[in-house]
């Protein structure tokens, strides 16, 4: 059961959209027809609409240029729409039930063809109306694009506040950046949230016993336990597709290695035995290979093993620091941190055509994380003294930023679907 | 007292430490002036005359609030290198024989890089950073269960800010007693 405060609601984090409208596909969305007392309960047509604008894929029609504002699809005045240069129409209205409880109902309308493409009612708790509102932009997003949309789901990440002496917090927030919720808290470095393949549980490092152990939480319950505190690194924990095993980094025998952490036996199995730093191991989204760091070469690379054991082949070649690889889900491309000219920057490595684009252009950019329809790469990068969050469609056509009240904001993890 | 010049008292004292195994001031009760009875030397007035010895001073280790020694416990490292600069071999040797001396003494080897590249990636350059010092200090006398590695990576940097100003003075391994 989870508890919902007062704070809940409250966005620790805003958007700006700081690049790309080409190519996107004109849509409008109507504000809500309000029927009940009091204020409106949630803006959820202003939920939506930035929900497709930060998508990349969709622009939308500003409010005030609006002629008329329907709420159900009999009320549509189609051609007002089509010399707008409107393709299609997202109306709605939100009735008060009884206490906190609401009926929502949403129409999607193409306006070329003047028939509804999706229509339904919500019957939803107050508590529940963000959540909705996401729920809709992905039916909407999805009925649209033919993909999946990646809306209703979650990030964490990690913040530092507080100068000298900082706290360190993980956060769990919706994908737009509200109900930021801290999971834990700390007056020690807290690092490398990984997601569990249900999206339960959170995996990551935490310093807070003057060494660095693994954790694994729950994050309805706040119930956690330690996975591995052995001497030297534990670290850079990640989760198996298929929830049952964990690599992660451990040094205890001297230098770091890739050990792969079978749950149901809590069993450690070494996978690399190299004596050059190997970290960062990442799952190919079959669950068959690991993708991982490694500076055998003398610079750090990315290579990949087979997941039983084998001998590791190398990725990356271009750039003198190539590290933290990550799968996209569909597998086909890697995105990793880019060192070169001393700029470190996101690049995407696409393994059909072994092209490597760089996405990014800062000079500190990290932590790369997919989100799970594979459409947006959200990051860290600086700006000014502060670290903030970043996301890149794959295209690279678009770009938006979220940035936090609350410090230096790094090491994004963005939720699978659950 | 300013960081510089602490730095320059501690590098004194860890020359002079370096420099000396014993003390440089005799044992008082050797010193002094001679009786004055009995054989003169030399002189036809019943006097006699000699030196006492050159007051000195005795090396202090200075101490933190805690009790452990405070020098200069960080050693710095040039970009993506855990090679322990020749400037700070006298400081380690230092440090390795009063870890010699005293075989209660812990200590832990805090690794840290700057903030440029991948946080993991970072968290093992640290520890490479704090295993050179360590091997320093055990070929120095210093036993190994003396000694305990933390890698810190980019997390706790010591200066805020982008530029290799910044960024210098965080690649570094602090030597913190336990």
């Amino acid at each position: 059961m989870l508890f919902l405060t007062a704070s809940m609601a409250e966005s620790r984090i805003t958007i700006e959209i700081t690049e790309g409208t080409e190519g996107t596909a004109p849509i409008a969305v109507v504000p809500f027809a309000w029927q009940g007392a009091g204020p409106l309960p949630l803006d959820i047509a202003g939920v939506i609409e930035a929900d497709l604008k930060r998508s990349g894929r969709f622009s939308a029609l500003d409010r005030k240029q609006m002629l008329s504002k329907p709420s159900s699809s009999i009320d549509v005045n189609f051609k007002d729409w089509r010399l707008l240069g409107t393709d299609h129409l997202v109306i709605g209205k939100i009735q008060s039930t009884s206490r906190d409880q609401y009926l929502v109902q949403v129409q999607l309308v193409d306006v070329l063809r003047e028939k509804q493409l999706a229509g339904f009612n919500y019957p939803v708790h107050k508590s529940s109306m963000r959540m909705l509102a996401h729920q809709i932009s992905d039916v909407i997003y999805e009925k649209l694009t033919g993909e999946k949309g990646a809306f209703n789901t979650r990030i964490a990440y990690i913040t530092s506040s507080g100068g000298k002496k900082p706290t360190y917090n993980l956060y769990v927030a919706d994908s737009d950046g509200y109900n930021a919720q801290s999971i834990m808290t700390s007056k020690d470095p807290i690092m490398s949230p990984s997601w569990s393949a249900d999206g339960q549980h959170l995996a990551y490092v935490s310093f807070e016993n003057r060494r660095s152990q693994i954790f694994i939480q729950e994050i309805l319950t706040g119930k956690r336990q330690s996975i591995s505190s052995s001497a030297g690194i534990n670290g850079a924990p990640a989760w198996s597709p298929d929830g049952r095993r964990m690599a992660m980094t451990l040094s205890h025998k001297g230098n770091p290695d890739i050990y792969i952490y079978d749950m149901a036996s809590k069993r450690f199995t070494q996978l690399t035995t190299n004596t050059a730093i190997d970290t960062e191991p990442s799952w190919s989204p079959d669950g068959s290979h690991i993708l991982f760091t490694s500076d055998r070469g003398g610079k750090p690379q990315l290579y990949r093993i087979p997941v039983l054991g084998g001998k590791p082949s190398r990725i990356t070649y271009e750039g003198d620091y190539n590290a933290r690889g990550i799968y996209s889900p569909d597998g086909r491309y890697i995105a990793m941190v880019h060192g070169r000219d001393k700029r470190y920057r996101i690049a995407l490595l696409d393994l059909r055509t072994d092209q490597l684009s760089i996405l990014t252009d800062g000079n500190l950019d990290e932590s790369p994380s997919f989100a799970p329809n594979g459409r947006i790469l959200l990051y860290a990068t600086a700006r000014g003294d502060t670290g903030v969050l970043s996301a890149v469609s794959v295209d690279g056509r678009s770009q938006h930023r979220l940035v936090s009240k609350d410090g230096d904001v790094r090491e994004p993890a963005w939720s699978p679907y659950n | 007292m300013g960081k510089f010049m602490k730095i320059l008292i501690t590098m004194m004292m860890v020359i002079a430490l370096s420099a000396c195994s014993s003390q440089d001031v005799k044992d008082d009760t050797s010193a002094g002036v001679e009786d004055q009875t009995g054989d003169a030397s030399g002189t036809t007035s019943g006097v006699t005359t000699s030196g006492v010895d050159r007051l000195g001073e005795i090396n202090g280790i200075a101490i933190d609030q805690d009790g452990s020694p405070d020098y200069v416990r960080t050693i710095y490292f040039e970009y993506d290198s855990s090679e322990v600069r020749s400037e700070f071999i006298p400081l380690i040797n230092a440090h390795a024989q009063l870890l010699a001396s005293d075989s209660s003494r812990r200590v832990v080897l805090e690794g840290h890089a700057d903030e440029r590249g991948s946080r993991e990636y970072n968290i093992a350059l640290g520890e490479r950073r704090a295993i050179s010092v360590r091997r320093l200090l055990l070929g120095s006398g210093a036993r190994s269960e003396q000694i305990r590695m933390l890698s810190y990576g980019e997390e706790k940097p010591a200066v805020i800010g982008h530029d290799e100003n910044a960024w210098s003075k965080n690649r570094r391994v602090e030597v913190r007693y336990e």
